[in-house]
């Protein structure tokens, strides 16, 4: 741990446009430039026009034909988001989903940080390969833990005629889909914190140790207010991923009406409907709008915090 | 003695605690509550939980003899990571290697045969040869087209953070809501069954041709498969090596204009070398990503007549549609043996790291 580190939050961003301008930007950077975003929106734009166009024209004619008379009352209609929240049955979706994302996306980081900062300020043995082993496992495919978890949840594990893990009946329940998040979540939100974490400046521990601080209390008190950019960058992450998770919730929650988050209501969508594209695409906007609002809430993180351990500039 | 506290400590607290957490979660499970109220005891509980946890556990060492205390605290640190870790990926990938090597129920051992099935099956092949089209395939083009369109925003004078943020909203979107997208992209109707509401067949009848079934022409309908993750992960290679790029010091781009090099020439001797680490990392990210591919396969329908089977598309088809846990286990075997030389290469990157720390 050098002491000369400087964290990547306080490294100051160069402000572009002062002294000598770029050469050959202008007209050419613009265009180039509007040419892939229009490319990138396309895909997007046919979902937001379809969900607002009624059922007879969706199947009747392509959605870029509503560009050509953008005034005509007829073209547009809300009908088809009033249906989705009421028969889709998207509203007690809504909410599964955020019972499900929040505690998700909270716990894994907090577990994460807890680990992280042992994994940089505490002294103890075999801590090195300890985390060796924590980033290996990044690259376990989630969708191999998926069935012998699903039997731990189910049946317990027996080894010699004892339950090593219990029969806890986790199958459906909130807690037990936090978890698998958790499992699948933590050893990236460990690697990544584990590298802003590790590069705060020691002096700044030190100091509080000299104090008198324990390791609670510069965890809680320091650390954690220090590392607030990568903690939102991870969080903006594991939320976009639990919140558009469809085969974790499916094969723990469940499809239930009761139970079921937003995404398995999509695709229910997709299979019990046939090609009701304005319904689906209603559907798919108002899944999109949560996450939408938390990455543009929380934009000026994810770029510094998701970097800061692997960028050296 | 000491062994023993630690092993209590990290073991026997958060034991306790989740017994505590599960406990409430059968009384929820039972009540016939009002849905909003569940969901926010929920989520009140978990996310108090998970702090209660720990600083219960804290307390506890504390009062703990002077001389064990900060022996066992780090383990109270790590404990609650490394018992989630042991349950949710290290059991599994033991677990998982063992059915690979049993029968369709998981029940009596059957050898290699599993092994012999995967490297045999005509799906299999077609699956092992599409997943390696994935993984070169999406990488290069979301970094290529993610670092060409951070460069050139990074010039712009106004609306790169719109500009940025346009590209990385289909991050934003789930499988199931892009699969959605892109079906009004490649749809296809046969001339008597109404119009083609696809846009690119909307395209190809603008131009007087055809219309076509994108989906269905093999090999090609890989590749358009392909266009859909290129598309949705582009963003986030472009925000990150967008970050790596203004972290380039000013005076060194400035130095090399000033001496005549041109926008090319910097591009290519200054930012691509100083932003290589993060291309690696974003590379890594994304090659791992595109082996474990799954929804996008799936939600668009019918791989096997199509031919556009990925490894762990199959894995899945195996588990639950054909219930052969052995075949199953098998897949997701072979699937785990091919990222490890990805995760050395991580680790050995980590530890030069680490040597520069």
């Amino acid at each position: 741990m050098s002491t000369t580190t400087v964290p990547p939050a306080t490294r100051p961003i160069p402000i572009r446009g002062s002294g000598l301008e770029p050469r050959g930007g202008g007209w050419f950077v613009r265009i180039a430039v509007l040419v892939i975003v229009i490319l990138w929106l396309i895909p997007s734009l046919g979902v937001l026009i379809t969900s607002f166009r009624p059922e007879s024209l969706v199947d009747s004619t392509g959605w870029w034909t509503a560009l050509l008379h953008p005034f005509r009352a007829t073209e547009w209609t809300l009908e088809n988001y009033r249906q989705a929240l009421d028969a889709g049955g998207l509203g007690n979706a809504f909410l599964n989903s955020l019972a499900v994302a929040i505690p998700a996306t909270v716990i894994p980081i907090a577990i994460a940080a807890f680990a992280a900062y042992a994994f940089s300020w505490m002294e103890f043995r075999g801590r090195y390969l300890m985390f060796i082993g924590v980033v290996a496992l990044l690259v376990v495919p989630l969708q191999m833990a998926l069935i012998p978890i699903l039997r731990l949840y189910n049946h317990g594990a027996v080894i010699g005629g004892y339950y090593v893990f219990p029969d806890l009946d986790l199958v459906g329940t909130f807690l037990g889909i936090w978890l698998a998040h958790t499992g699948f979540g933590l050893p990236l939100a460990v690697y990544l914190l584990r590298n802003y974490i590790g590069s705060l400046p020691s002096s700044i521990v030190e100091s509080a140790k000299i104090d008198g601080a324990d390791h609670f209390t510069i965890f809680w008190r320091l650390i954690i207010p220090l590392s607030v950019p990568a903690l939102a960058a991870f969080a903006i992450f594991q939320f976009l991923w639990v919140w558009n998770d469809l085969l974790v919730a499916y094969v723990f929650l469940g499809g239930t009406r009761q139970n079921r988050v937003l995404t398995i209501a999509l695709a229910n969508l997709v299979g019990g409907r046939g090609e009701n594209w304005q319904l689906l695409t209603a559907a798919a906007f108002i899944s999109m709008s949560l996450p939408l609002l938390v990455f543009f809430a929380l934009q000026k993180y994810f770029v510094r915090g998701l970097t800061a351990g692997a960028v050296k500039g | 003695m000491i062994p023993l506290l630690r092993l209590a400590g990290a073991l026997l607290i958060p034991i306790l605690a989740f017994f505590v957490l599960w406990a409430t979660f059968d009384f929820l499970r039972d009540a016939e509550a009002n849905r909003l109220l569940v969901v926010g005891v929920a989520i009140l509980v978990g996310v108090g939980g998970v702090f209660f946890l720990y600083w219960g556990m804290d307390r506890v060492v504390s009062l703990l003899p002077e001389r064990y205390r900060e022996g066992v605290r780090p383990y109270i640190f790590v404990g609650p990571a490394l018992v989630i870790l042991a349950v949710f990926l290290i059991y599994p990938v033991i677990n998982t290697i063992l059915t690979s090597l049993k029968d369709a129920q998981g029940e009596s051992f059957v050898g290699l045969d599993n092994f012999k099935f995967v490297f045999t099956d005509e799906s299999m092949l077609r699956a092992i040869r599409n997943t390696f089209g994935w993984i070169v395939i999406v990488p290069l083009f979301g970094v290529a087209i993610g670092l060409a369109f951070a460069t050139l925003a990074d010039r712009l004078h106004r609306g790169e953070a719109l500009a940025k943020s346009m590209i990385f909203l289909p991050m934003a979107i789930s499988f199931a809501g892009a699969s959605i997208t892109w079906k009004l992209i490649y749809d296809f109707r046969p001339a008597a069954f109404g119009s083609n509401i696809g846009l690119l067949n909307g395209i190809m009848l603008g131009l007087g041709q055809e219309p076509v079934r994108w989906l269905d022409i093999h090999p090609w309908n890989n590749l358009f498969l392909m266009v859909i993750m290129v598309w949705m992960q582009t963003g986030f290679a472009m925000v990150v090596l967008s970050a790596a790029i203004k972290a380039i010091p000013d005076e060194i781009l400035e130095a090399a204009r000033i001496d005549g090099a041109s926008e090319l020439q910097v591009f290519r001797r200054i930012i691509v070398p100083s932003i290589l680490p993060t291309i690696a990392v974003v590379t890594t990210y994304m090659v791992i990503n595109a082996m474990k591919v799954f929804d996008i396969v799936f939600v668009m329908g019918s791989p096997e007549t199509r031919g556009t089977e990925v490894i762990a598309e199959r894995m899945i088809d195996w588990f639950f549609i054909n219930n052969h846990d052995g075949r199953g286990a098998a897949i997701a075997v072979i699937l785990f043996i091919a990222i490890v030389p990805v995760m050395i290469v991580n680790i050995r990157r980590f530890r030069e790291e680490e040597m520069i720390r």
